[in-house]
């Protein structure tokens, strides 16, 4: 195939030869020889290009620079090329443009940007809260605008279909902690008291954390994707225009429903995980079912079960909240769907685990009963 | 070479589930065509753009790029013959985490060959050929209005002087005047390249200011090619609809007047 002919370089005393198929896909394949040949032939030579059967900018371009981007006075250089010299001339003769130089005071325009960035998270959280409070106050007035059917669509979403990874987890992670409290508790002859120990950390502590952060990962993340989405392909934009109040539809139902679900999760979870701290007790203690059910409301005090209920709501409510707030900060493109989904999940168990802490202190006279 | 079309349909059909888009299309685009793919709505045009460049293969028949069947030989076979078309998506479809100039040194780099210093020359050459201020390189997609996107994505297309070009909607959410810039670039570089170029549209004055040839879509089938005057002069309710109404009249006038 005359297509496929290769290029070759032909040096006689004043002038070269070229011939060949001068193109991308064949020079791509030429041997390095060629590129030294090409470059160590005398620029003021007669450069003939007739036997050339094909020639394509990249050629062209090859030849160009080894002339020192220029067309030399002595060439023959058929017609029908003729062209593609003169864009290259057009095109790239000049100084190309260079890539912006970099700011040596760059790092000081990048905390600038960082700080206005988080300023403008701040600002931009803050109205979402502001905004959502409105639209409390308004579907507390007018009780037949509340979006039932979105809450609804929501709850099922983030809290039935949570409920077998949530159980998964939890079991695992009961067994797992009653197996190594059972080897420690043993020592002291304590063995009783792996009720209090598993009832306390699970309720109180593990299992809302424990469910914030698979739900974080698992609803949080699709909450940010799917308005990041809708954001991309204008539907959010559209809502508007059909004078949807965005807030009330979008985000009001996400965060109710995840204010419904997440304390509900929690109740399941920390259900689970006590089943399965109590089987594995009785595996390796030989304490009964009976006496782990009986002896738990004792080691348990009631207010830890509002605790991990209030904590439920709040993380729940905080996970729907940063998960809006970033789908609604997502611009049109892929990187920055990419970028902000990620930043929700962790954003969202950052601030569930702040949360936490902040709940710890302010609960640490509660609940704790025979100290 | 010139023997070999470009781009040969032998008996293509398509099928979605149970419903038949295309059905036994047999098309021929010699080299140095500016073939127009027209018809309604859901007529399977973009359907066969897809297929021509592999995208989507056909549920029978048998498609041949330059001679060869599209999904013959090794890795690198596919590759080179790849390199031998270039496409224009609707939306342009650049890469929205790189920069002007990487988007377009993307093709380039990915022959993984060419020294720096080259390709930076050719992305500017590519960018003067559509006509982008090459401030412009530095810029990200996201920051570049609807026109210089398609003219960008052009040049992306062009990187590595193929002799196919496909077009999908050239015109399509550019305004009047754009979308007459946009098909004189197309028709010039199609003249200085030596270009064969398919392409998709339902404007109609894209079609009268660009096309030498249409290939008319409709039933599943083509119901007529060759130039435009030929076609007109078909006898069937489509074309008749399409072509002769009052606002398609005014439109083809309107779009040859470009010329």
């Amino acid at each position: 195939m005359p297509e496929r002919a290769k290029p070759t370089l032909s040096q006689s005393e004043h002038s070269v030869r070229l011939a060949g198929c001068w193109t991308l896909a064949t020079l791509a394949r030429a041997p390095q020889g060629l590129r030294a040949a090409i470059a160590k032939a005398p620029r003021e030579a007669l450069w003939d290009l007739h036997d050339v059967v094909a020639l394509d900018t990249y050629g062209a371009l090859l030849l160009w620079r080894a002339w020192g981007r220029s067309i030399p006075t002595k060439s023959a250089i058929p017609p029908e090329y003729q062209a593609l010299f003169q864009r290259l001339q057009k095109h790239v003769a000049e100084a190309p443009a260079a890539r912006p130089k970099r700011d040596p005071l760059a790092w000081v325009t990048a905390t600038g940007a960082l700080t206005l960035t988080l300023v403008s998270h701040i600002t931009c959280f803050v109205a979402l809260l502001g905004q959502l409070v409105i639209e409390c106050l308004y579907v507390l007035r007018t009780p037949r605008r509340i979006p039932w059917l979105e809450i609804s669509a929501n709850l099922h979403k983030a809290g039935v279909r949570a409920m077998p990874v949530t159980a998964l987890v939890a079991f695992l992670i009961g067994v797992v902690l009653s197996y190594l409290f059972a080897l420690q508790l043993k020592r002291f002859g304590a063995e009783a008291f792996i009720v209090d120990v598993l009832g306390i950390g699970v309720i109180r502590e593990l299992g809302p954390v424990l469910v914030a952060v698979l739900v974080a990962g698992r609803s949080g993340s699709a909450m940010t994707a799917q308005l990041g989405t809708m954001r991309v392909t204008e539907e959010i934009d559209a809502l508007a225009t059909m004078g949807v109040p965005r807030h009330l539809r979008l985000v009001f139902p996400k965060v109710v429903a995840l204010g419904i679900a997440m304390p509900l999760l929690v109740a399941w979870t920390c259900a689970i995980a006590l089943a399965g701290g109590m089987i594995a007790a009785y595996f390796e203690l030989g304490l009964d079912f009976q006496f782990f059910i009986a002896n738990l409301p004792r080691a348990v005090p009631l207010p830890n079960l509002w605790i991990a209920i209030c904590k439920g709501v709040a993380f729940g409510v905080t996970i729907a909240l940063v998960a809006c707030h970033f789908g609604l900060r997502v611009e049109p493109n892929t990187e920055s769907l990419s970028g902000n989904t990620t930043r929700s999940v962790v954003a969202a168990i950052t601030l569930v685990i702040l949360l936490d802490a902040v709940f710890a202190l302010a609960t640490r006279n509660v609940g704790l009963g025979r100290g | 070479m010139n023997g070999v079309p470009p781009v040969e349909l032998c008996g293509i059909g398509t099928r979605f589930g149970r419903h038949w888009v295309l059905r036994g299309v047999d098309l021929t685009v010699q080299r140095g065509e500016l073939l127009a793919l027209v018809g309604g709505s859901g007529s399977g045009k973009t359907t066969m753009l897809r297929q021509i460049v592999g995208l989507l293969p056909p549920t029978e028949g048998e498609i041949k790029l330059f001679g060869e069947s599209l999904h013959d030989g090794n890795r690198d076979e596919l590759a080179a013959r790849r390199r031998r078309f270039g496409m224009l998506f609707q939306h342009g479809a650049l890469f929205s985490a790189l920069n002007v100039f990487d988007n377009i040194a993307f093709p380039l780099r990915e022959m993984r060959c060419l020294p720096e210093a080259e390709i930076r020359d050719l992305v500017f050459t590519k960018l003067g050929m559509v006509e982008i201020d090459r401030d412009a390189a530095w810029r990200m997609p996201a920051e570049l209005s609807g026109g210089m996107i398609k003219r960008i994505a052009l040049a992306r297309a062009l990187a590595l002087d193929p002799e196919l070009l496909l077009l999908d909607e050239p015109t399509a959410g550019l305004d009047p005047d754009r979308s007459a810039a946009f098909v004189t670039l197309i028709r010039t570089l199609h003249q200085a390249l030596n270009l064969t170029v398919v392409f998709v549209t339902h404007d109609l004055d894209t079609l009268a200011a660009l096309a030498n040839r249409l290939a008319v879509l409709a039933e599943g089938r083509i119901l007529a090619t060759g130039s435009l005057d030929e076609v007109v002069q078909v006898d069937h309710p489509f074309i008749q609809r399409f072509f002769l109404s009052e606002r398609s009249m005014h439109a083809l006038r309107r779009g040859k007047g470009t010329d």
